[in-house]
């Protein structure tokens, strides 16, 4: 036996999964309650004590982590066109596992500057300007951020013309000058970017998040949790040398505060009578529904989908939905513990958070007569043919009925214009692996695919 | 030309619900050919999307196609819709097929330039004409061909 133990350190868990390497197989799972006061060495060895009663005692050859303790990777960006350089710095940002607690278009103002100030996040992404285009934008954000203290690390990814200059205006600050994240008008180049914010995020962010003094016993790799999410499904999707992938998929994480939406699919126009609008999606793609939860955002999921159809799904009266909504909203820590009409109602929520949050991250396809007859308008991606579907987080994965859930990310005649996939097969994360095969994956690809295959549940297509 | 010099940047695409593909590559690759650094949007163009890739983009000037004769009502408002957006004087040409039935050209070129436009060409225009236009708008003679 092999064991490997991967641990993710969240903000209210710190969840711990030990794989045997040898038979390719989970060896047990567990998660210790954590706190911001904890320490998170104490988090640890409390987890470590629940793996080994479960385990026996595991001699551990190696140990990866993930984190989104201390509220993740929190990252602000700036850019000039809301749709344009301003999307493609918030996709970068998103991809690489960040949370975006703030959004910035065209010039920065006052105003702005003191919002950043109080948002505090770890980097800041600064873009603007194709390369050779736009230059006084980011020449004046620059000259707006260099009046803040130098609290955060700057990441310049605009107009390459441009990025010295920017530099050495925020010279008071840490900067690093990446390719631009729009080179040219509908080019998107954010992989570098991506690779830079990990780097920050290993070498800056995981010292001032206490982390590293749990990583001497780390043999590598530390990256946000949802960065891991990412690549487990990247890996599950392409497959690698010796394993093949499941094809494209659309993932979703319903947590109690955030919906996360993932695809890996390239998702492009499949017809020649369709035109593509907007900033072509990379195909790892994720977003995350800030206003959408099943405990924190439960208000944002009723306001997005409407009472009544919370209502309908639950088969609960509107004013006891409401009644119980506003409880479970008081009582975040609350499950439904076969309470007949929580359970309805968390199937109803859940259900409206997966539709909501796919909804928002699939294209549409807008209908339009022309003299040449009818042509049709997509913008984002379309996942009408992606056949699978992956569903995790811990508000889903307890709940019953969690394939009918996954259901409601396909596409609806209540909504005939979104791009959701027609039909799919459904896996449930029912272990809560995703985020520790995703860091397994890193170096062993092949034995954590294997083990995503064994350990997700899988529900055929609906008949 | 003095050599590094910047080349100027045009954005261009056929405006509207038209899908007329052809000739918006012919201009592509006329302007290129010409010297120019060219962002084309391609068919069924908003306003708001020349708007934003000339921001992005900083271009010198927006070159408007229609083909299918609906080209005056598509174009309306753009004139003003630059200038809200900080594109103060910018240059906005438009050609093609742009208005439907017999019309006599000096018309319809008035009732463009009313609009805000700085020039407008009938049908049949040849690329070297526009390109002409261009380089007088902007300023480019004398620069080598």
């Amino acid at each position: 036996m092999t064991p490997v133990l991967l641990i993710d350190f969240g903000s209210t868990y710190t969840k711990l999964t030990a794989v045997d390497m040898d038979a390719e197989a989970l060896l047990g799972t567990a998660a210790a309650y954590t706190t911001v006061q904890t320490d998170i060495n104490d988090g640890l060895s409390q987890g470590l004590r629940l793996l080994e009663e479960k385990t026996g005692k595991l001699e551990f050859r190696e140990t990866f982590a993930c984190s989104s303790a201390a509220g993740g990777l929190r990252m602000v960006t700036s850019g000039l066109v809301p749709e344009l350089t301003s999307e493609a710095a918030k996709l970068a940002s998103l991809g690489a596992g960040a949370k975006v607690v703030g959004l910035y278009s065209f010039q920065l103002t006052e105003d702005d500057l003191e919002d950043i100030k109080a948002a505090r996040p770890d980097i800041l992404l600064l873009v603007g300007g194709t390369d050779g285009g736009n230059k006084e934008c980011i020449l004046h954000n620059a000259n707006m951020l260099a009046q803040l203290p130098p609290d955060f690390p700057i990441v310049i990814a605009g107009n390459r013309t441009a990025a010295r200059e920017c530099e050495r205006i925020l010279s008071g600050h840490t900067t690093y000058i990446c390719p631009n994240v729009m080179p040219k008008f509908g080019v998107l180049n954010i992989e570098p970017t991506q690779s830079k914010i990990r780097d920050i995020f290993l070498n800056r962010i995981v010292q001032a998040k206490g982390l590293s003094r749990v990583t001497g016993l780390l043999s590598d790799i530390l990256m946000p949790t949802p960065s891991a999410v990412l690549q487990a499904m990247e890996l599950l999707s392409k497959g690698c040398e010796g394993e093949y992938g499941i094809g494209d998929l659309v993932a979703v994480d319903v947590g109690g505060a955030t919906t996360d939406v993932y695809s890996m699919a390239d998702g492009m126009p499949e017809q020649m009578n369709t035109v593509y609008k907007g900033l072509p999606e990379p195909f790892a793609k994720r977003t995350v529904e800030g206003d959408i939860g099943m405990r924190y955002s439960i208000r944002g999921i009723v306001e997005a989908a409407g009472v009544s159809r919370v209502s309908q799904l639950s088969g609960l009266a509107a004013p006891r939905a409401e009644e119980l909504v506003a409880m479970l909203r008081d009582h975040t820590d609350k499950l439904p513990d076969g309470d007949p009409e929580l359970e309805a109602l968390d199937y109803a929520l859940a259900s409206l958070a997966v539709e909501t949050a796919v909804a928002r991250h699939a294209g549409t396809m807008e209908e339009t007569y022309t003299m040449m007859g009818k042509t049709f308008v997509q913008s984002g991606k379309n996942l009408m043919n992606v056949k699978q579907i992956v569903v995790t987080g811990g508000s889903l994965i307890h709940t019953k009925r969690v394939a009918e859930i996954a259901r409601h990310a396909l596409w609806s005649a209540a909504q005939p214009d979104s791009l959701r996939p027609r039909n799919a097969d459904v896996w449930v994360d029912k272990t809560y692996i995703l985020a520790a095969m995703g860091l397994l994956a890193g170096r062993y690809p092949a034995t954590a695919l294997r083990i995503m295959k064994k350990e997700l549940e899988k529900y055929g297509t609906e008949e | 030309m003095e050599s590094g010099k910047k080349k100027k940047v045009l954005v261009i695409g056929v405006i509207g619900a038209d899908v007329h593909a052809v000739g918006n590559k012919i201009l592509y690759h006329a302007f290129t050919e010409a010297g120019f650094d060219v962002v084309n949007l391609g068919v069924m163009v908003s306003q708001e999307e020349y708007i934003a890739a000339a921001i992005e983009s900083a271009a010198d000037a927006i070159v408007i196609s229609s083909l299918y004769g609906q080209g005056e009502l598509d174009c309306r408002g753009m004139r003003e819709k630059c200038d809200e957006a900080g594109l103060k004087g910018i240059p906005l040409l438009v050609g093609g097929n742009i208005v439907i039935g017999k019309q006599k050209f000096e018309d319809v070129e008035k009732r463009f330039k009313e609009m805000g436009f700085d020039r407008a060409f009938p049908p049949n225009t040849a690329p070297e004409t526009t390109i002409e236009a261009l380089r007088e708008i902007l300023h480019m003679d004398g620069e080598a061909q």
